[in-house]
C-alpha cells in the first residue's frame, strides 16, 4: 500500500466532462493580427456555436533549412488576447456620429435636397462649424445608419473636391503589410479621387535614414531565423523579448550554439536577461560606443595588420576605395565631393560622367572608373551596372587601393570636427594629385578619410590621439566614457571580439537594432557608427551578419502587384503620396512653436542649408522637387485647368508649361508657403487601421488644437514668427482646420472618441486579407472565422460602398471626366536620381524651373468621378500595357491578364472587360498572381529584366521556381514561403534563411546608391554642411535645446526627466492596451517607470499617482518604482489610450490629462529633406525626415491629493 | 516496485522570455469565467520577486506543504489527527489582497457619455462588487522588477542574504532578473490532495494529473493551504476549488497543454516519467538536504530491463513504456541531470523540473563607469545572481548541485563555439567538458534539444487510449453515436 493512491475508477471520474465540454469546439480557422507588431504570426481561431472563443498558434509553417530552429510557435501574449475584442464592451458595433453634427446635418438636409448643398451650408457657416468642432472628444455620440453616414462623408468629399481641390482630402492608414487589402481599399479610393495618402514609416520614426544613406534601400533586413546563424549578436534599441516576442528564441537558441549575445541598453531590459554582456550605455548615446569600437577595429584590423577577408570585401562592396576631392579652407583642407570621372581627360566623353566615380588602380598607378556607379544605371548602354572590378570605359581589370598611404604625393591637413565639444582638429591625410578639367586637385580615399575621422594616425602628423587612453580626442575608447558611462576596457574587448569573430566566420557578426536607437533625433549617426563596424568587418550580405533594424512591419513582400491596386496606378499615374512628418509638422502648426533648429544642428553655416528654421528648409525642399507636399497649390488643381484653358493651354504639355510659368511668376503659389491660409488647410480626414489621433499623433495637443479645434493641454508659446523667411506667417494661428474626421474602427479608441463619424469595421477574425513581415519569409492570410459582427463591414466593403456613394453624387456634381494637375518630387529608382549634382534654386533665379530636373514633375491626369466605383472594382488596363515593377525592375503581365479574363471574375463596363477586384479575395488572388514572390514566372521575368541592366546572370535564381504559384486558398491551408525575388536582396531558395544583400554580394548586383557600393561617405553638399558626410557623433538634445520646458516650471518636489516611450509589454502601440487581460497584467494602467532613487527624491512610492508635464501637455498616471530604470530617465511605454483610467490634471485647467504623445512635439532634421541625388531621392516611406520623439523632457512630481475624474 | 507513469514537464528557464503568453492561453480557455478571474493556473513570476499570491514561498506565513516527522511526511498545516478539529477554521489562507481584487472598466461610458465639457474616460470597477475601485494589486504586480524596493527586495529566497548583499543585488553592475513560469506541479505527494477533507482531489492513475472533482468539492479550501505552491484556487462564484488540469482534454486528444503549445520561448518540454510509488513516503520524509536526490532516485530508468519487465507485469501499456523512453523530460532530469524541482523542501515531490537560467556576467563599477567582466561567456561564479539564490529555489540550498548544472550548460556553449567559430583551443574545450563531467555526444544531444527542437521533439505525449479508459462505463460505439447530444447546464452552485 503506497502513500498516495492514484485513481483509475472511471465512474468516479465522470465529472471530468466538466472541462472536456469547455474544450470542445466546432471550427478552427486560420487568421492573424493586422497590428503593427512585425510578428506576422499564424493563428488558429476557435469557434464554438458561432462564437469565437479563443485562439492558439498554428504550428505548420513550411520548414527552413534544418540547421536553424523552426519558427513554431509564433504569437505572443498580446495576440492571444485578441478574441477579447470581438464581443467586448469596446467593440464598435454600429456607425456613430457626433450628436451636434447629426442635428446640424438633419436640419440642413431638411432644407437642402442635395447632400452636397447641405454639407456646404454647414461648413460655410463658421458658427455651425465651430460648434461641433469644439465638442470633439467630449461625448455625445449617437447611432446613425450606414446610409446616412456614407452620404455625409461622400457629400463632404464632393464639396471639398469642388471647392478646394481633391488634394485637401487626406487618407491615413499605416503599415499595409499587416493587412494589405484593408490598407489598399482606402488608398485606392483616395488615389482615384485625387486625395493625398499619408506615409507612416517615416512618421513613426521607424524608418532609419541610415538605410537609404548607406544602401539606397528603405530597409532590408534578415528574417529572425537568420539570427541563429550569427556568432556575435549585438542587440541595442530593440528589446527582443518585448517587441520581437515570437522571434526572441532564435537569439536565445543561438547562444546555446556558441553565439555570444551583447545587449546595449540603459535599463536592465527584458532582453538583457539573455545577454552574456549587458552594457548600460547611456540613453541616446549609442553612437559613441560604436565610434570607439570602430576606432579600435580600424587600428588593429586595418592599420596594424591586414585581414584579407576584410580588405577584399571593402574593395568590392564598399565606397572605401573611391576618391574624394580635398578642398582648401582657411586653415587646411576639408573633405569635399567625390571626384567625378567626367572631369578627367581620360573619361570626359563618357555618358553621365558626373555620375561615375574613380578609384586609384594599383595596376595602372592612376585613377580608374569602375563599373556600378549610378551613371551606369541610367546610361544608354545596358549591362555595365554591376560590381565587376572593371573599368567601364575599356573593360580592363581593376585592383583598387583602399588607401593612398605609401603611394601618396602629399600629406594634407584635413579638418575634423567634434560636435560634442565643437572643437576642430587638423589631421594629416595621405593625398594624391589628379589632373582634372578644374586643375590639379588633391584627392584621397574614403578609407583614408575614415582613418582621419576616427583618429587612427598610422604615423601621420596632425592632431591625432596618442592612443586608446586619450580622453579629450574623439573617437578613442577613453573619449567615449564620458558619453556612454561605459569603461574603455569594455569597448576595446568588445571591438576585438567582434572583429575576430568576423574574421573567423567571414562576417557572421550582427547588430539587431530598433526604435530604442532610431527614435532619437540623430538616429542616422548612431546607425552609421555601427554600420561602419559591420562594413569594416565584411558583415553585410552574409547569413548571420548585417544590420537588422526592426521597427514597424514595413515589409510588404508582394509590393509590386499590390501597389498597383493600392495606389490605383492601374488607372491613374502618378499617385499623390505625402511624407507625413512634413505634412503634420506644417499643418498641425507645430512649426510655430519651434524657434529654430540651431539648438540641434551644431555645424557650420552654409548658403543653401543655413536656415535657422525647419519650415524654411521644408518650403525649399518642395520648391526644388525634393519632397512632395499637399495641398499642392493655393488654388484648386481642377479649376486651375479652366484657368489654363482660358489662357490658351490645351495640350498636357502646354498646361504643364503654363503651370511652371505661373509658379515662376508667383501667380500660383505652393500651399506649403502659406499653410495657415484657409484655402490651404486639409479638410476631410479618413482614418482607418490607425490610431492617428493617439499613437500616431506626435504633438497630440497640437493636433487637438489646430486640426480638431477642441481643447488642448499645450501651453507652449509661439516662437517662429521672427525666425522664418520662406513661409507666410499669419496671426492668429488657425484652429479647427478639419471639416470632417472619420474613423473606421472596431474599437472605441482615442481616435474614434475624437472623430465626427465612426464606422464599424470587421476585426481580423472576420475578413479575408494578407499579412507579411520582415521577421519571417512567409506570406499568410487573415480569414473570416465568423462573419463581420453586428453592423460592421470589412474595410474593403466599406470603401467600396463609399466609392459607390461618391459616384452617385458625382453624377450631379462632377458628371464628366476632368483634368487634374499632379505634382510629384524627383523619385528614387528613376533617372530623376541623377538630376541635381549641384543644389540650385529656380525661385532664387539660380536656374530655370524645369519639371523633373530642377523642380518636381508636373503631370496632367484624368479623374472620372462618375466611374469611380467601376474603376474601384476593376483592375485597370494600364497594368496590362505597362507591366509591373519595383526598384527599377519591370516585367510584362499582359499575357497573363488576358488569360485570366477567361477564368477569373470579370467586370464589363463601357464596352471593356476587366479583371474584377470587387471582392477582397479576388484582389488577394491577383496580388499573388502577379507578384514575383508568389509566382515564380514573374520572378523569372523580373530577373531577366534586371539582367539587362546589370549584365550579370540572375534569372537562374528563379528558373527552378517558374512553375510555383500560390493562391489565397493555398495560404489558408498553410502559410507559404516567399520566392527569391528581383525586388528584394535575400535568397530564400532551398530553405535558406533570408539575409539582406546576399544577391548584391553573391551576384555582384550594385546597391542603388551613388557609387553602387555601400556608402559610408555621403558627399551631398547638405551632408558636408551638416558635418555628417563621414560617420560622426552628435550628442542627444538636452533639456535646454529641446525647448520643452520654457513655460513649465518645477512645482514642489520635482525632477526633470528625459521621458522615453519604448514599446511596451502589454500592448502593440495602443492595440491590446485597452483589453482586460492586458490591463490586468499591467497594473490596470499605463504606468510611468521611475528609478527608485529618483522616486525617493520625489517622495513617490510605488503605485503613487504622478504628474509629468511640459509645455506641450501633461500626463497623470501611476508610478512604477524600479531599480532597473536608470536615473534621469522616465519610461512611459507607448501607447496608453487616453480613454482608459486617465484622471484630470490640476495643472492644465483641471482637464483630462493625456498620454505619452501629450508631451511630444516633433523636430524634423532638414538634412533628410534633400533630393534629386542618387539614393537621396524621394520615395514613399523611403526617404524624407522621420519624426523622432525621444529627445523629450518632462517635469515630474507626485500628484497632489486624490486623482480627480 | 510499484510502477506508475506520469506526464511530467521541464521548463528551461534560460529560454524563458517572460512574455506570459502561456498565462493568457490558459486563461482564455479555462479561467475567464465568473469566480475564476483571479485564478492564474499558469502564471509567470519575475525573480527576484514575491510572486503570486504575494509571498507564496513563505511557508511561515501560509503553512503549505509537508514537514518531516520520524522519517515520514506530515502536512505542516495540521497532522491528520488535528485536521478534523480545524475543519471549520483555516487561518492560513491567502486573503484577497494577497491575490488581488479582479476588476474591469466602465468601457460603456465611452459610447454612452452625454456631451460634456471634457473627454469621458473608462474608470476601473471591481469585478466582484461592480463599484469604483483603486487598483493596488494584480497577478504579476512585481513583473520585471516593478516596485523592486518593496517586492523584489523581500523575495523569500533572499533569506540567507544580509542587508548589504541584498542592496548590492540592485546595483547596476550586479542587478538581474529572470522569469519563473509556474503551473500546478502535479506532485507525486500533493499537499492539496492530502489536505482535502472531502476526498475530492485525486491523482489520475494513467497519467498522474492531479484534479479537484467539481462534484465532490465541498469548498473546505484546505487544499489551498495544503499546496505550498498556492496552485489551487477557490471559485468564489461557484463555491468550488479549481486548479490546473494539465489540459487533460487536450492531452487526451494528443495535444500539448495550451500553456505548452503557446510557449513562444519554446522553453517547455513534456513527456512521461516512470516512478516507483513504493518510495514516495520515504522520499518525501527523507532528511533535509536529500529530498531532491531521493526524488530523482524514485524516477525509474525506462531502458532498464527490470523496470520494463515489472512495468509490463503491473499493466503499464507497452506504448507508455515506449514513450517514457522517448521522453525529453527523462533526458533533462535523469540522463543529463540539468533540471531540478522547484523548492524540493516542500516535500510534495513536484513533477515539473526547471533548468536554471544563465545570466549576464557580473560587471564592476569604476567611479561612474561601468566595465563588464572579462569572461567571454558567463560562468557559474561570475553570474549576476549568486549561486546561493538558485540553490534556495531549486536544491534546498545545495550550491554544488547548481554549479554542476552551470558547468554543463557552459560546456555546451564552449564546445559549440569551438565547432562553429573555431577560436577556442581544443585543450580548453576538453577541460570544460571534463569539469562538467560530460562528453561530445551528450553535449550535442543537449544542444540539439535545447536549440533546434521541433514541436514534436518537445512534446512527446503518450497515447491516452480513451476507448479503453471509458469502456467500463460507456460502450465506445455508443459514445461515438451520442457524444454531446443533450443538454449542457451549468453545475449547481455550492453544496
Amino acid at each position: 500500500m503506497s502513500w498516495i493512491q492514484d485513481l483509475m475508477k472511471p465512474k468516479a471520474r465522470l465529472w471530468e466532462e466538466f472541462y472536456r465540454n469547455r474544450w470542445q469546439h466546432d471550427r478552427v480557422v486560420r487568421s492573424t493580427h493586422g497590428v503593427n507588431c512585425t510578428g506576422g504570426c499564424s493563428w488558429m481561431v476557435y469557434v464554438k456555436n458561432g462564437i469565437v472563443t479563443w485562439e492558439l498558434q498554428a504550428t505548420d509553417y513550411p520548414g527552413l533549412d534544418p540547421t536553424a530552429p523552426p519558427h513554431e510557435p509564433r504569437g505572443c501574449q498580446r495576440g492571444i488576447t485578441f478574441s477579447w475584442y470581438l464581443y467586448s464592451p469596446l467593440r464598435v458595433k454600429y456607425p456613430y456620429i457626433r450628436g451636434r453634427l447629426m442635428d446640424l446635418w438633419r436640419k440642413a438636409r431638411s432644407i437642402h435636397a442635395d447632400p452636397v448643398e447641405a454639407w456646404r451650408s454647414i461648413v460655410e457657416n463658421e458658427d455651425d462649424r465651430r460648434s461641433y468642432q469644439q465638442v470633439r472628444g467630449k461625448g455625445g455620440f449617437r447611432r446613425v445608419s450606414w446610409g446616412e453616414a456614407l452620404e455625409i462623408i461622400a457629400a463632404s468629399m464632393i464639396y471639398t473636391i469642388k471647392k478646394y481641390g481633391p488634394d485637401r482630402l487626406i487618407g491615413f492608414t499605416p503599415i499595409p503589410a499587416m493587412s494589405m487589402l484593408s490598407y489598399a481599399a482606402g488608398t485606392r479610393l483616395f488615389e482615384l479621387m485625387g486625395g493625398a495618402v499619408l506615409s507612416f514609416y517615416d512618421w513613426y520614426s521607424d524608418f532609419p535614414p541610415a538605410s537609404p544613406e548607406v544602401w539606397g534601400e528603405k530597409t532590408d533586413v534578415g528574417e529572425s531565423a537568420d539570427w541563429y546563424h550569427s556568432k556575435y549578436l549585438v542587440v541595442s534599441g530593440s528589446n527582443l523579448n518585448m517587441t520581437r516576442t515570437p522571434d526572441a528564441h532564435f537569439a536565445v537558441e543561438a547562444r546555446h550554439n556558441g553565439s555570444k549575445l551583447v545587449v546595449l541598453s540603459p535599463d536592465f531590459s527584458q532582453v538583457s536577461k539573455h545577454a552574456d554582456w549587458w552594457v548600460p550605455v547611456s540613453a541616446g548615446q549609442d553612437g559613441a560606443f560604436w565610434m570607439a569600437a570602430d576606432h579600435v577595429i580600424l587600428k588593429e584590423f586595418y592599420a596594424e595588420r591586414e585581414v584579407p577577408y576584410f580588405t577584399e570585401y571593402a574593395k568590392r562592396f564598399t565606397d572605401f576605395p573611391f576618391l574624394v576631392a580635398l578642398e582648401k579652407t582657411a586653415d587646411g583642407y576639408s573633405a569635399g565631393r567625390f571626384l567625378c570621372a567626367g572631369r578627367l581627360a581620360r573619361y570626359n566623353q563618357v555618358e553621365n560622367g558626373d555620375w561615375k566615380f574613380l578609384v586609384f588602380d594599383k595596376n595602372a598607378g592612376e585613377p580608374r572608373m569602375p563599373q556600378g556607379s549610378i551613371g551606369y544605371r541610367w546610361q544608354k548602354q545596358q549591362g555595365q551596372w554591376n560590381l565587376e572590378m572593371k573599368d567601364g570605359a575599356d573593360g580592363s581589370a581593376l585592383d583598387p587601393v583602399l588607401s593612398l598611404l605609401g603611394s601618396h604625393d602629399d600629406v594634407l591637413m584635413v579638418r575634423m570636427q567634434d560636435f560634442g565639444t565643437q572643437k576642430t582638429f587638423l589631421r594629416g591625410v595621405p593625398a594624391g594629385y589628379v589632373e582634372t578639367s578644374e586643375g590639379n586637385i588633391p584627392v584621397t580615399t574614403v578609407l583614408d578619410l575614415l582613418f582621419m575621422q576616427f583618429g587612427v594616425s598610422r604615423g601621420l602628423e596632425g592632431e591625432y590621439p596618442s592612443g586608446y587612453h586619450q580622453e579629450d580626442m574623439p573617437y578613442t575608447p577613453a573619449w567615449q566614457e564620458a558619453r556612454t558611462g561605459v569603461g574603455r576596457d569594455t569597448v576595446i574587448r568588445f571591438a576585438r571580439e567582434w572583429a575576430t569573430t568576423a574574421e573567423r566566420t567571414q562576417g557572421k557578426c550582427m547588430h539587431i537594432v530598433g526604435s530604442g536607437v532610431n527614435h532619437w533625433y540623430h538616429n542616422n549617426l548612431h546607425y552609421r557608427a555601427s554600420i561602419t563596424a559591420l562594413l569594416l568587418c565584411g558583415s553585410v550580405g552574409v547569413n548571420g551578419g548585417g544590420l537588422n533594424h526592426y521597427t514597424g512591419q514595413e515589409k510588404l513582400i508582394p509590393d509590386s502587384s499590390w501597389s498597383a491596386i493600392a495606389f490605383a496606378t492601374d488607372w491613374v499615374k502618378p499617385p499623390r503620396h505625402q511624407n507625413t512628418p512634413s505634412f503634420h509638422y506644417v499643418h498641425t502648426d507645430q512649426w510655430r512653436y519651434e524657434s529654430g533648429i540651431m539648438g540641434y544642428r551644431p555645424g557650420p553655416e552654409d548658403k543653401n542649408f543655413g536656415h535657422r528654421h525647419t519650415i524654411d528648409h521644408q518650403v525649399n525642399a518642395v520648391r526644388r522637387g525634393w519632397l512632395p507636399f499637399f495641398p499642392q497649390f493655393d488654388k484648386n488643381s481642377l479649376s486651375l485647368m479652366d484657368e489654363a484653358a482660358r489662357e490658351g493651354a490645351k495640350s498636357d504639355q502646354e498646361i504643364v508649361q503654363w503651370v511652371v510659368g505661373q509658379l515662376k511668376s508667383r501667380k500660383l503659389r505652393f500651399a506649403v508657403e502659406d499653410p495657415d491660409a484657409p484655402e490651404n488647410w486639409p479638410r476631410v480626414w479618413l482614418i482607418w487601421r490607425a490610431n492617428a489621433l493617439m499613437s500616431s499623433a506626435k504633438g497630440q495637443e497640437y493636433f487637438f488644437r489646430h486640426y480638431l479645434g477642441t481643447h488642448s493641454n499645450a501651453i507652449a508659446g509661439e516662437q517662429a514668427r521672427d525666425a522664418v523667411r520662406e513661409v507666410q506667417w499669419r496671426d492668429p494661428a488657425p484652429t479647427g482646420k478639419l471639416d470632417l474626421v472619420v474613423d473606421i474602427n472596431f474599437r472605441m479608441d482615442t481616435s474614434a472618441l475624437y472623430s465626427d463619424i465612426i464606422l464599424p469595421s470587421a476585426t481580423w477574425y472576420e475578413k479575408d486579407d494578407m499579412n507579411t513581415t520582415d521577421l519571417h519569409s512567409y506570406i499568410h492570410p487573415l480569414s473570416a472565422a465568423v462573419p463581420p459582427c453586428w453592423e460592421s463591414k470589412t474595410d474593403w466593403d466599406i470603401f467600396k460602398a463609399l466609392a459607390g456613394r461618391v459616384s452617385e453624387l458625382a453624377r450631379t456634381h462632377l458628371p464628366a471626366p476632368v483634368k487634374d494637375v499632379v505634382v510629384t518630387p524627383l523619385m528614387h529608382d528613376t533617372p530623376d536620381e541623377i538630376s541635381q549634382r549641384e543644389v540650385k534654386d529656380w525661385s532664387r533665379g539660380e536656374c530655370e524651373p524645369v519639371p523633373g530636373k530642377t523642380m518636381s514633375h508636373i503631370a496632367v491626369v484624368e479623374r472620372d468621378y462618375t466611374n469611380l466605383y467601376n474603376r474601384f472594382i476593376s483592375l485597370g488596363h494600364a497594368v496590362k500595357k505597362d507591366g509591373l515593377g519595383m526598384h527599377g525592375v519591370r516585367w510584362d503581365i499582359g499575357d497573363h491578364y488576358e488569360a485570366l479574363l477567361k477564368s477569373a471574375p470579370v467586370n464589363e463596363w463601357n464596352g471593356q472587360k476587366y479583371l474584377s477586384i470587387a471582392e477582397a479575395r479576388d484582389a488577394a488572388n491577383l496580388v499573388l498572381y502577379f507578384a514575383p514572390e508568389t509566382n515564380g514566372e514573374m520572378a523569372y521575368r523580373g530577373f531577366r529584366d534586371a539582367e539587362k541592366k546589370v549584365g550579370m546572370p540572375l534569372a537562374d535564381l528563379a528558373e527552378r521556381y517558374r512553375g510555383v504559384r500560390y493562391d489565397f486558398g493555398q495560404l489558408v491551408d498553410q502559410p507559404r514561403r516567399i520566392l527569391t525575388s528581383p525586388c528584394w536582396t535575400g535568397i530564400t531558395n532551398d530553405g535558406r534563411t533570408y539575409s539582406a544583400y546576399c544577391i548584391n554580394i553573391e551576384r555582384l548586383h550594385p546597391w542603388r546608391t551613388l557609387t553602387g557600393r555601400q556608402h559610408l561617405y555621403l558627399d551631398h553638399e547638405a551632408y558636408i554642411a551638416f558635418g555628417e558626410h563621414l560617420p560622426t557623433f552628435k550628442p542627444k538634445l538636452g533639456p535646454e535645446s529641446s525647448h520643452d520646458l520654457l513655460r513649465s516650471a518645477p512645482e514642489g518636489k520635482s525632477l526633470v526627466l528625459n521621458c522615453i516611450s519604448p514599446h511596451g509589454k502589454w500592448h502593440i502601440h495602443s492595440t491590446y492596451y485597452d483589453t482586460l487581460p492586458m490591463l490586468t497584467l499591467s497594473r490596470g494602467v499605463g504606468p510611468f517607470w521611475l528609478n527608485d532613487k529618483d522616486a525617493e527624491a520625489l517622495g513617490v512610492k510605488d503605485n503613487d499617482w504622478v504628474e509629468a508635464y511640459n509645455d506641450h501637455g501633461v500626463v497623470v498616471t501611476r508610478a512604477v518604482v524600479s531599480a532597473r530604470v536608470p536615473r534621469g530617465i522616465g519610461m512611459f511605454y507607448h501607447v496608453a489610450e487616453r480613454t482608459i483610467s486617465f484622471p484630470k490634471s490640476g495643472l492644465r485647467g483641471k482637464r483630462r490629462a493625456g498620454s505619452d504623445n501629450s508631451t511630444t512635439r516633433i523636430r524634423l532634421k532638414p538634412l533628410f529633406m534633400i533630393g534629386g541625388y542618387a539614393q537621396f531621392s524621394y520615395g514613399f516611406n523611403y526617404w524624407g525626415p522621420p519624426a523622432p520623439d525621444r529627445d523629450t523632457y518632462v517635469v515630474i512630481r507626485k500628484l497632489g491629493g486624490k486623482p480627480q475624474w | 516496485m510499484n510502477i506508475r507513469s506520469q506526464v511530467s514537464a521541464v521548463f528551461h528557464l534560460d529560454k524563458c522570455i517572460g512574455c506570459h503568453t502561456c498565462s493568457i492561453a490558459c486563461k482564455n480557455i479555462w479561467t475567464g469565467r465568473k469566480g475564476t478571474e483571479y485564478m492564474w493556473w499558469n502564471n509567470v513570476e519575475t525573480k527576484p520577486g514575491v510572486g503570486y499570491p504575494c509571498l507564496w514561498e513563505d511557508q511561515k506565513k501560509y503553512r503549505g506543504g509537508w514537514k518531516e516527522r520520524n522519517g515520514k511526511p506530515e502536512l505542516i498545516m495540521h497532522n491528520r489527527a488535528s485536521a478534523l478539529a480545524n475543519i471549520f477554521f483555516n487561518p492560513f489562507l491567502p486573503r484577497l489582497d494577497d491575490y488581488y481584487e479582479p476588476w474591469t472598466y466602465r468601457y460603456g461610458d465611452l459610447f454612452g457619455a452625454a456631451e460634456g465639457d471634457d473627454q469621458p474616460v473608462a474608470r476601473p470597477v471591481s469585478a466582484i462588487t461592480g463599484k469604483e475601485m483603486e487598483i493596488e494589486a494584480g497577478p504579476n504586480w512585481d513583473d520585471d522588477l516593478s516596485g523592486s524596493p518593496i517586492y523584489a527586495a523581500n523575495d523569500p529566497n533572499f533569506a540567507s542574504l544580509n542587508e548589504e548583499e541584498r542592496k548590492q543585488f540592485f546595483a547596476l553592475e550586479s542587478m538581474v532578473f529572470f522569469y519563473l513560469p509556474r503551473i500546478c506541479n502535479h506532485c507525486i505527494n500533493p499537499g492539496c490532495l492530502a489536505a482535502c477533507p472531502a476526498g475530492a482531489i485525486y491523482k489520475r492513475g494513467e497519467d498522474g494529473i492531479v484534479l479537484v472533482s467539481q462534484e465532490k468539492c465541498r469548498a473546505w479550501r484546505m487544499c489551498i493551504t495544503g499546496c505550498p505552491y498556492k496552485k489551487t484556487y477557490y471559485n468564489w462564484s461557484a463555491g468550488k476549488s479549481e486548479k490546473c488540469i494539465f489540459c487533460y482534454p487536450r492531452q487526451e486528444t494528443g495535444q500539448a497543454p495550451a500553456c505548452f503549445h503557446s510557449c513562444v520561448g519554446r522553453i517547455r518540454y513534456l513527456g512521461v516519467l516512470l516512478y516507483d510509488a513504493d518510495r514516495i513516503e520515504s522520499a518525501a520524509g527523507s532528511p533535509a538536504g536529500s529530498i531532491a536526490r531521493k526524488q530523482l532516485e524514485l524516477i525509474l530508468d525506462p531502458f532498464d530491463g527490470e523496470v520494463i519487465k515489472e512495468a509490463k507485469a503491473q499493466g503499464i501499456p507497452d506504448a507508455v513504456i515506449e514513450y517514457a523512453q522517448k521522453s525529453p523530460v527523462y533526458k533533462f532530469v535523469k540522463a543529463w541531470n540539468i533540471a531540478l524541482p522547484l523548492h524540493p523542501e516542500f516535500r510534495t515531490l513536484p513533477m515539473l523540473f526547471y533548468v536554471p537560467s544563465l545570466l549576464p556576467v557580473m560587471a564592476h563599477a569604476k567611479g561612474n563607469l561601468h566595465e563588464v567582466g572579462h569572461d567571454f561567456f558567463g560562468s557559474p561564479d561570475n553570474a549576476r545572481i549568486p549561486i546561493r539564490y538558485f540553490a534556495a529555489l531549486l536544491s534546498e540550498g545545495n550550491e554544488e548541485a547548481i554549479r554542476a548544472i552551470y558547468r554543463k550548460l557552459v560546456a555546451v556553449r564552449v564546445y559549440r563555439r569551438a565547432r562553429t567559430v573555431g577560436n577556442i583551443p581544443e585543450a580548453r574545450v576538453n577541460k570544460a567538458l571534463d569539469e562538467a563531467g560530460t562528453n561530445p555526444d551528450e553535449i550535442e544531444a543537449i544542444y540539439r534539444l535545447t536549440s533546434l527542437p521541433s514541436v514534436e521533439d518537445r512534446f512527446v505525449i503518450p497515447p491516452f487510449m480513451r476507448e479503453a479508459a471509458i469502456e467500463e462505463v460507456t460502450d465506445p460505439l455508443n459514445k461515438r453515436e451520442s457524444e454531446g447530444a443533450g443538454f449542457t447546464r451549468k453545475p449547481k452552485r455550492g453544496w
